[in-house]
């Protein structure tokens, strides 16, 4: 019996992710699968990473609206600690790339407490080249590996 | 405990040499400093004695072969099969196989001891061109076959060999997204490979001491701790916090004498470089520039450091003096100039350089003329030099696809371009650390 039913929430479950696909991803489909104020709506709903150009710790401007985003929701969460984890593609020296990776997560940083975010809720960490995600040696791998990344606790 | 004391690994004196040296040797001996030379043709008996002796040849055979200046003969060539290790071989027999040089040994159990004596004949003048003997632990055969490699290295090309010493480097495991990267550490052949860090957070980048079996490397803390730089001690494993302060600190290398660190710190988007002292641990400022100033090592006579800065734009490469100031640029050429390794002979810096096309290793003198470039890749990084300054070591990685993590392994090079060869590892692994010689 149990397992009867468990079988018929997957299928309900598979039948919700169908529909979101189908639809283009609006901000307000997603809403409803996080619970407001969670980690999981900050991801989603806010953006949780910024990207910069090769060899630039330079916010532009696509990452200046999801900085202003994460600022507008870090001010109504104020629970939250926050550390900024710089990162850097592949194509620089490991211990250059840490460096780097420092100047962009600082730059991140800089860029919130601008917003009103105090500074004391802000770590940053640099990872250089050393966790990329995703995992590839392509121009695509290497724009989405050169950024920033917001994580709370 | 590993390391034999001096008086017991080195018990017995050098043998006295049997007859007068000649002067017609030219056959066993290589001038490195040729452009184009033909290997030497060396035979090495298995030693007799002990079954170890079997194994102490094969280390000494790989060693030699393995570093491009030798063509090691196959046993199976042998025209006399039983060489006693004492009295002359039937020089005939060895010229007939073509070999300048013959190596032959005994190893004695002394109580709990081993007693290896070995000989390098000339094949061609038929006179003993070096011999040695040693008494030890049985444990150290691995070492004494290293050191044996490498009187015959000196015998034969006049510089001080490369065999008796470790490498330390980063080995990494698991997937690309969470890859495991701990320190390790090896022989430079491979054997006796085992690990210094647990792999429970990133540590990257080891540096040896130039004067101890000791590294500095840089780890992550636990729960997202910045990275720090640590001090360890190869042999006991003790490892001490090098500084504790608020940004990363990174990039560590020793002084030539291995009483201070050079180091990066991290601050508010700007990497400075700094100097600390390692008994007083009094730390002190070199650089300090909005840029990004790394990878620092120091000059051979320890009166300059070499650094690598974005001050002007792109990475380039500064030299500036040991207590930091008159700092000036020192590469020109197209692309990014990256960690710069001063050769412990003081003649050469190398370096990582990146350009359109990839990753090179080159070297250039240390007033950055003279620039060559010995290896090239998709990714080639962190050259290291062997301490007689003749070899570098650096590491390849492959480029990922499919989501899988490109493979990385060490390899080495002469500095003249030749012999690139892979090092074996068990893992994956970049970043490689090469030891001095490990004292007797």
């Amino acid at each position: 019996m149990s397992m009867i039913k468990a079988l018929s929430a997957l299928a309900a479950m598979f039948l919700i992710a169908a529909c979101s696909n189908n639809e283009t991803q609006t901000a307000s489909a997603a809403t409803t699968t996080v619970t407001p104020g969670s980690v999981g709506d900050f991801r989603q709903n806010v953006g949780d990473r910024v990207f910069f150009d090769t060899d630039s710790s330079n916010v532009r401007e696509d990452g200046r609206q999801t900085l202003n985003r994460q600022a507008e929701w870090l001010k109504k969460y104020g629970n939250y600690q926050i550390t900024i984890e710089g990162h850097c593609d592949e194509r620089g020296t490991r211990e250059y790339n840490l460096a780097l990776g420092e100047r962009r997560a600082n730059a991140a940083r800089q860029y919130l407490i601008a917003q009103g975010i105090p500074a004391s809720r802000l770590k940053t960490v640099s990872y250089g080249k050393e966790r990329p995600d995703p995992v590839g040696s392509d121009e695509a791998a290497w724009a989405r590996n050169r950024r920033a990344v917001t994580a709370l606790e | 405990m590993m390391l034999p004391r001096r008086t017991t690994l080195l018990g017995g004196a050098a043998l006295a040499t049997i007859g007068v040296a000649g002067t017609a040797r030219a056959q066993l001996t290589i001038d490195m400093t040729r452009p184009s030379f033909e290997p030497v043709p060396i035979a090495i008996v298995d030693f007799k004695g002990d079954a170890v002796g079997a194994q102490m040849a094969g280390v000494i055979r790989n060693n030699l072969q393995n570093c491009g200046l030798f063509r090691v003969i196959p046993s199976s060539a042998y025209i006399q099969k039983d060489v006693d290790a004492t009295s002359p071989p039937r020089f005939q027999d060895w010229r007939s196989v073509g070999a300048a040089g013959l190596v032959v040994g005994q190893v004695t159990s002394v109580g709990g001891s081993i007693k290896v004596d070995f000989r390098l004949w000339d094949v061609v003048t038929s006179q003993q061109a070096t011999g040695l003997s040693f008494t030890s632990q049985p444990s150290n055969w691995r070492r004494l076959a290293h050191i044996i490699s490498d009187a015959i290295y000196k015998r034969v090309t006049g510089e001080e060999g490369y065999f008796d010493t470790r490498v330390a480097y980063v080995s990494e495991t698991g997937p690309g997204n969470n890859r495991t990267k701990r320190i390790a550490v090896m022989d430079q052949d491979g054997a006796n490979n085992r690990y210094l860090t647990d792999g429970k957070t990133i540590a990257l980048t080891p540096r040896f001491s130039p004067t101890l079996q000791e590294i500095v490397y840089m780890a992550y803390g636990e729960n997202n701790g910045p990275p720090r730089v640590y001090l360890q001690n190869v042999d006991s494993g003790r490892r001490e916090l090098l500084g504790n302060f608020p940004g990363m600190s990174f990039a560590p290398r020793f002084s030539p004498d291995g009483t201070k660190v050079v180091m990066s710190i991290a601050e508010n988007g700007r990497t400075n470089i700094y100097e600390m002292d390692v008994r007083g641990r009094q730390l002190r400022r070199l650089t300090n520039s909005p840029a990004i100033d790394t990878s620092p090592c120091f000059s051979a006579d320890g009166s300059q450091i070499v650094f690598n800065s974005d001050r002007g734009g792109a990475q380039q490469l500064y030299v500036m003096s040991a207590g930091g100031g008159g700092e000036r640029r020192i590469s020109f050429g197209d692309g990014r100039y990256a960690t710069p390794v001063w050769s412990p002979r003081g003649d050469f810096i190398a370096f990582t350089k990146i350009g359109s096309g990839g990753f090179g290793i080159g070297v250039m003198r240390s007033d950055g003329s003279g620039e060559r470039m010995l290896a090239s890749g998709f990714l080639v990084e962190g050259p290291t030099w062997a301490p007689n300054g003749r070899v570098l070591m650096f590491f390849r990685q492959q480029p990922s696809s499919g989501g899988r993590v490109g493979s990385a392994s060490l390899h080495q090079i002469d500095i003249t371009g030749r012999f690139e060869r892979q090092v074996p590892t068990p893992t994956d692994a970049s970043d490689p650390a090469w030891s001095p010689l490990i004292p007797q």
